[in-house]
C-alpha cells in the first residue's frame, strides 16, 4: 500500500503562492481584454509576491526543517534568501509598470508586418508578468533545494522564463533577441554541465540528497574521481548563473539586450538565488573537502573581481558598465562563499540585499533616462544630467557609490563584512585583490558621477521621463534602503546573523 | 549631550538650516553659514576650557554602540593633539566663510550647496580628529572626501572635473589599502580575545613582526597620499590649481593634516616595531619631499601650484618630525600642523584675493602691488615670511623643534633638512619680489586694496601666526602630554644628548 508523502504545504507555501499567481496571470492573459489586462496583471504579481513575503515572515522561526520528503530544506539561510528574493522582486516589479519597455507582441518577428500591426493597434501583450512570477518561484526553490534533482528543476524553472523575457525589449529588438538566444544557448550548456555533475555525484554517493553526499564524503574519504568531477561540473553550472569569470561572457550582452526593468530584476534576484544555492551545496555537501575546491574558487574569485573591474573601464554603455560591475560583485560575493563560515554566510546575505537594492534602483533610473526615441544608454549623452534632474542624478550617484563601497552606503558595510569574513578564514589574497579591484572599479563609478555632475550638458543630452508614482516609489525605496543600511546596518545585519542555520 | 558630540553635530545643524533656506537669498545663506561656523567655534572653545591640561588619555569621551556584530562604536574623545587640530578646523572655517564671501558665485551649483558642502566638511573634519574608534575614523576618513570632490568639481577653476576625480581616486585608493589593514587588525583582535576597533585596545595587541609590517604599510600609504608625501603627492598641485581659495585652505590646511595626524595616532601607536623598521626609509622620503617640493615651488609660475609645492615641502618637515621618534620631533610636528594650517590659510586667502582682482593666477602678472595695495601686500608678505619660518612667526618654533628632534637621532637628516629652510627663503622671496615689488605690471593700476571684510578675515590668521610665534607655550603645553603618551605607546625614548658624553 502506498502512503502519501507529507509535503508540509505550510513550508512550501511561499513558492506555491507565487506559482499560483503565475497561473492566474496566464488565465488573465487569455481571458481579459486589453483595457484592464496590464493593470490586473501587475496587481496579481505584486499581491502574490507580497503574500509570499508575508508567509516567509510568518514561518521565519522554523529555521531547521525539511519538507517535501527531504527534498526541500527550510532553514534560516534558505528563508532569508527567500525573503530577500521576494523583497527585491517586489521592488523590481514596480519598474515593470512601464509597459513601453516591452515588445507589444513577443511572437512577432522584429520588423515584421505583424509587429507593425501590433504597434499600430496599440496591442500590448502582458505575458511578461506570469513569466516573471514563474522565474521568482524557481528562484525561491533554488536556495532551499536539498537534493540535486530539485536543484536542477529549480534552476530550469528560474532560467527558462528569464531566457524568454530577455528577448522582449520593445526597442532594439534584434539586439534583445540576440541576447536572449545567447543566454539560452549558454544557459542550456551550463545546465547540462550541472546535470552532468549531478550524475557523477550520484555515481559517487548513490544518492541525490545533499545530506547523503555529505555523509559519503565524510565516510569514504575524499579521494574519488567521481566526486571531483561532480564538484567541478556543478561549480561550472553555478558559476555560470552568477556570471563569474570565465563563465561571464553572456552577462554584458544579456544585461544590455534585455528590457531594462528585466535587467534590474535579473541582476538582483538571480544572484541571491544562485549564491544561496551555491553556499548551501558547498557547505552542506562539500564542506569536508573544502581544502580541495577552495583554491579553484579563490582563483575564480580573483579573476572575476579583477576581470570585471578592468573590462568595465572601457565601456561606454551604461548597461554594459553595470553588467561588468555586476561581474566584479560576483567576485566579491564569492569571497563570502570561500569563507565558508557563519560570518561568511551573514555577510553574503547582507551583501546580496545591499547589492540587490542598489542594482534595481540603478537600472530603474536607467529606464527613465530617455530621448524622443526611447531609453538612452550611451554614457556620453548623460553629460550634465545633474543640471537637468539633480534628484535622479544624485540617486544614481548614491547607487554607484554603494557599488563602489564608499562609507555610509550599504555597499560599504557589505564589502567590509565580506572581506572581514574572508580575512578571518585566512584568505588574505582575496582581500588584497578585492581592495585593488575595488579601487579600479571606483574609477568607472566615479567617471559616471563626473559625467553626470561636472560635464556641461550638450545639445543631445537626454532628459528624464517623469516617473509614475510606482516607479518613483521603487527608486525611493532603493535609495532609502541603500542609505539606511549604510548608516545603521544593525537593522538587517542582526537579522542575518540569527538566520545562518543550514540543514545538514 | 557630550560637548564633543555637540561640536561635531553643530555644523550638521547648520547644513540642515541651510537646506531649508531659500535658494535665492544668498546673503541670508552666507550669514547662516557664518553663524553656524561661529557657534561651532564657540563650542570648541568651550571644550578648551573644559579640557584638563597635563592629563593623559582621551577626555570628553563618549561611546555608543553603532554596529553591534563587529563591536563598532560611535566612540569619540580628545587628547591635546586632537584638540588643537579641532580648534584649527573650527577657527579656519569662519575665516574661510568671511574671506571667501563671494567665491561660491559663478560655480556650477548654487551658493547654498557650496556652504552646505563646507559645513558638512567641517563636521567630518571635527569628527575625524575626535574618533577613537578605528572603524569610525575610517568611515569619516573616506566620507569627508565626497564634499571636497564636489567643492573642487563644482566651484573650481580650469580643469576642475579632472582635478576633482584625481583627488578622489588617489585618496580612495589609499583608503582601500587602509581598509584591508583595518580588517586585518580587527581579525587579529578577534583571534586574541574579542574583536574591537577601540584605538586603545588595539594598541595592546600582540602582532607578529611580519604582519605588523604589512598592516603598517596599509595605513602609511593611505596617510602618505593624504599628507601628501613624495612620491604620493601628484594629486595636490592639480587640486590646488582648481579649487577655490576656501576649499584649498580646508584641504591643505586641515584635511591633509588627517594624514599626518593618522601617522601619529595609528602608525606609531599601533605598529611600534614596524615604525622602527620603516622610519629610516620614511625619513628619506620626507627629506625628498622637503627638497623636491621646495625646488618645484621655486620653478612654479602659477600662484596656487606654488603654494601647493611649498606645502609638500612643509609636509616633509612634519613627517620628518614624526618619524624621528623623539618628543621634540613629535611635538614639533604636531605644532607644525597647526602653524602650517594658519600660514597656508594666509597665503591662500591673500593669494585668492590677488587672483580675484587680477583675474589671473600667473605670478608674473602681478607686480608692483606693494605701492598700489599696501595692506594686501603686507599681509601676503607676512604670510610668506611665516612659510619660510622667520623667527618670531609661529612656523619657526615648530620647524626648530622638528630639526632639534631629528638631530638627536638622525643628525645627517637634520642637516639636509635645514637645506629646506634656505630653499624656502628662496621661493618665498622670489615670489614676493615678483608679485609685490618691481615695476608696476600693466592692468594692476586700479587694483583696490583689501576691504574691511577681507581685513576681518585675515586679521585673526596673522594674529595667530604672531602669537604662536612669540608665545607657543599654551599650544605646546596642550600637545606635550599627548606626545609623551604616543612616545610611550610607540616604545620610543629620546636619545641621550650627545653633549654629555
Amino acid at each position: 500500500m502506498l502512503t502519501t508523502p507529507a509535503l508540509d504545504y505550510n513550508l512550501l507555501a511561499p513558492i506555491l503562492i507565487v506559482l499560483g499567481g503565475a497561473l492566474l496571470g496566464v488565465l488573465v492573459e487569455g481571458f481579459i481584454g486589453k483595457a484592464y489586462r496590464a493593470r490586473i496583471q501587475i496587481i496579481i504579481a505584486l499581491i502574490a509576491v507580497a503574500t509570499a513575503f508575508g508567509w516567509v515572515i510568518s514561518i521565519r522561526t522554523k529555521i531547521s526543517q525539511v519538507a517535501a520528503v527531504d527534498s526541500v530544506s527550510i532553514d534560516g539561510g534558505g528563508l532569508f534568501m527567500q525573503g530577500a528574493i521576494l523583497a527585491l522582486a517586489f521592488v523590481a516589479l514596480l519598474f515593470f509598470t512601464q509597459n513601453d519597455h516591452f515588445a507589444p507582441q513577443a511572437s512577432a518577428l522584429p520588423g515584421s508586418i505583424e509587429e507593425a500591426e501590433a504597434i499600430r493597434s496599440g496591442l500590448q501583450m502582458t505575458e511578461i508578468y506570469p513569466l516573471v512570477l514563474f522565474a521568482i518561484a524557481g528562484m525561491l526553490l533554488f536556495p532551499v533545494a536539498h537534493d540535486l534533482i530539485t536543484l536542477f528543476v529549480a534552476l530550469e524553472v528560474l532560467s527558462i522564463p528569464l531566457y524568454i523575457i530577455t528577448g522582449l525589449a520593445r526597442r532594439r529588438r534584434l539586439l534583445s533577441q540576440e541576447a536572449a538566444l545567447k543566454y539560452f544557448l549558454l544557459g542550456a550548456y551550463s545546465s547540462a554541465f550541472f546535470l552532468f555533475g549531478g550524475a557523477f555525484l550520484y555515481g559517487f554517493s548513490g544518492s541525490l540528497s545533499l545530506g547523503v553526499i555529505r555523509t559519503t564524503v565524510a565516510s569514504t574519504g575524499a579521494n574519488h574521481i567521481f566526486l571531483y568531477l561532480g564538484v567541478l561540473f556543478i561549480s561550472v553550472g553555478l558559476l555560470f548563473k552568477v556570471g563569474a569569470v570565465p563563465f561571464h561572457s553572456w552577462t554584458p550582452d544579456v544585461y544590455q539586450g534585455a528590457p531594462t526593468p528585466v535587467t534590474g530584476f535579473m541582476a538582483a534576484c538571480t544572484k541571491v538565488a544562485a549564491f544561496g544555492a551555491m553556499f548551501r551545496i558547498f557547505i552542506v555537501a562539500f564542506g569536508a573537502i573544502q581544502n580541495d575546491w577552495r583554491p579553484l574558487f579563490v582563483g575564480v574569485a580573483i579573476i572575476t573581481m579583477a576581470g570585471g573591474a578592468i573590462a568595465a573601464i572601457v565601456q561606454r554603455d551604461v548597461k554594459r558598465t553595470l553588467a561588468y560591475s555586476s561581474i566584479t560583485h560576483a567576485g566579491f560575493l564569492l569571497a563570502g562563499v570561500i569563507a565558508l563560515s557563519k560570518a561568511g554566510l551573514t555577510s553574503l546575505m547582507f551583501y546580496l540585499v545591499a547589492y540587490g537594492f542598489a542594482t534595481i534602483g540603478a537600472f530603474g533610473i536607467v529606464t527613465l533616462v530617455r530621448d524622443s526615441t526611447g531609453e538612452v544608454n550611451d554614457l556620453n549623452r548623460w553629460a550634465g544630467l545633474a543640471k537637468k534632474s539633480p534628484g535622479v542624478a544624485s540617486a544614481f550617484a548614491l547607487f554607484l557609490m554603494s557599488f563602489g563601497g564608499i562609507p555610509l552606503t550599504a555597499g560599504f558595510i557589505a564589502k567590509f563584512s565580506i572581506f572581514t569574513a574572508a580575512y578571518e578564514s585566512g584568505n588574505i589574497a582575496i582581500v588584497v585583490v578585492g581592495v585593488i579591484s575595488s579601487a579600479i572599479a571606483l574609477f568607472f563609478y566615479l567617471r559616471v558621477v563626473l559625467i553626470m555632475f561636472f560635464k556641461e550638458p550638450t545639445d543631445d543630452t537626454v532628459s528624464v521621463a517623469v516617473p509614475s508614482f510606482l516607479v518613483s516609489a521603487g527608486i525611493v525605496i532603493c535609495f532609502v534602503i541603500t542609505l539606511v543600511l549604510g548608516v545603521y546596518p544593525n537593522l538587517l545585519f542582526n537579522l542575518a546573523n540569527t538566520m545562518t542555520t543550514l540543514v545538514p | 549631550m557630550n560637548l564633543l558630540t555637540t561640536t561635531i553635530l553643530l555644523p550638521l545643524l547648520g547644513t540642515l538650516a541651510l537646506a531649508l533656506a531659500p535658494r535665492g537669498n544668498t546673503r541670508l545663506i552666507k550669514i547662516i553659514a557664518l553663524i553656524s561656523s561661529l557657534v561651532t567655534l564657540v563650542s570648541s572653545l568651550l571644550m578648551l576650557t573644559k579640557y584638563k591640561f597635563g592629563v593623559t588619555g582621551f577626555q570628553l569621551a563618549s561611546s555608543h554602540s553603532w554596529f553591534k556584530v563587529f563591536n563598532i562604536n560611535y566612540a569619540v574623545g580628545i587628547d591635546g593633539l586632537a584638540l588643537v587640530l579641532i580648534l584649527l578646523t573650527t577657527v579656519l572655517v569662519p575665516i574661510v566663510v568671511v574671506g571667501g564671501w563671494n567665491e561660491a558665485e559663478g560655480g556650477r551649483w548654487s551658493v547654498k550647496t557650496f556652504y552646505m558642502l563646507i559645513l558638512a566638511l567641517e563636521m567630518f573634519l571635527v569628527a575625524v580628529f575626535a574618533a577613537t574608534d578605528l572603524f569610525l575614523f575610517y568611515v569619516i576618513f573616506e566620507v569627508m572626501l565626497i564634499p571636497v570632490y564636489f567643492l573642487i568639481g563644482g566651484y573650481g577653476r580650469g580643469d576642475r572635473a579632472a582635478a576633482a576625480l584625481k583627488f578622489l581616486l588617489y585618496s580612495l585608493f589609499g583608503g582601500l589599502l587602509m581598509l584591508a589593514a583595518v580588517i586585518g587588525l580587527f581579525v587579529i583582535s578577534l583571534r586574541q580575545g574579542h574583536g574591537s576597533f577601540d584605538v586603545t585596545t588595539l594598541s595592546h595587541l600582540k602582532i607578529s613582526h611580519n604582519t605588523q609590517d604589512w598592516l603598517f604599510l596599509g595605513f602609511f600609504i593611505a596617510f602618505a597620499i593624504k599628507a601628501p608625501l613624495f612620491p604620493f603627492h601628484t594629486w595636490l598641485p592639480a587640486a590646488a590649481r582648481s579649487a577655490t581659495p576656501g576649499t584649498s585652505i580646508l584641504v591643505l590646511g586641515v584635511l591633509d593634516k588627517v594624514g599626518t595626524y593618522g601617522m601619529i595616532r595609528f602608525c606609531l601607536t599601533l605598529f611600534p616595531e614596524a615604525t622602527k623598521t620603516f622610519a629610516p626609509y620614511i625619513i628619506v622620503l620626507s627629506l625628498l619631499s622637503i627638497i623636491y617640493g621646495a625646488f618645484l615651488a621655486i620653478g612654479q609660475k602659477d600662484l596656487n601650484s606654488l603654494i601647493a609645492f611649498t606645502s609638500i615641502s612643509h609636509f616633509g618637515f612634519i613627517v620628518l618630525g614624526i618619524f624621528a621618534l623623539t618628543s621634540q620631533g613629535i611635538t614639533g610636528a604636531s605644532l607644525y600642523m597647526v602653524n602650517h594650517g594658519f600660514s597656508t590659510a594666509a597665503l591662500f586667502l591673500v593669494g585668492g584675493w590677488m587672483v580675484q582682482r587680477r583675474k589671473s593666477t600667473q605670478v608674473e602678472d602681478f607686480g608692483g602691488l606693494q605701492r598700489i595695495t599696501p595692506v594686501m601686500a603686507w599681509c601676503f608678505f607676512i604670510a610668506g615670511l611665516s612659510a619660510l619660518a622667520l623667527p618670531g612667526l609661529s612656523s619657526f618654533v615648530s620647524e626648530f623643534l622638528v630639526l632639534i628632534g631629528t638631530f638627536t637621532r638622525y643628525p645627517a637628516a637634520a642637516v639636509i633638512g635645514t637645506l629646506g629652510i634656505i630653499l624656502a627663503a628662496l621661493y618665498v622671496l622670489i615670489l614676493v619680489q615678483r608679485s609685490l615689488h618691481g615695476p608696476l605690471q600693466e592692468g594692476n593700476e586700479e587694483t583696490p586694496d583689501l576691504n574691511w571684510r577681507e581685513k576681518v578675515a585675515i586679521a585673526p590668521v596673522i594674529l595667530a601666526l604672531v602669537l604662536l610665534g612669540f608665545y607657543p607655550k599654551p599650544a605646546i603645553h596642550l600637545i606635550d602630554p599627548a606626545t609623551s603618551q604616543i612616545m610611550l605607546a610607540a616604545g620610543a625614548s629620546d636619545p641621550t644628548p650627545l653633549a654629555g658624553r
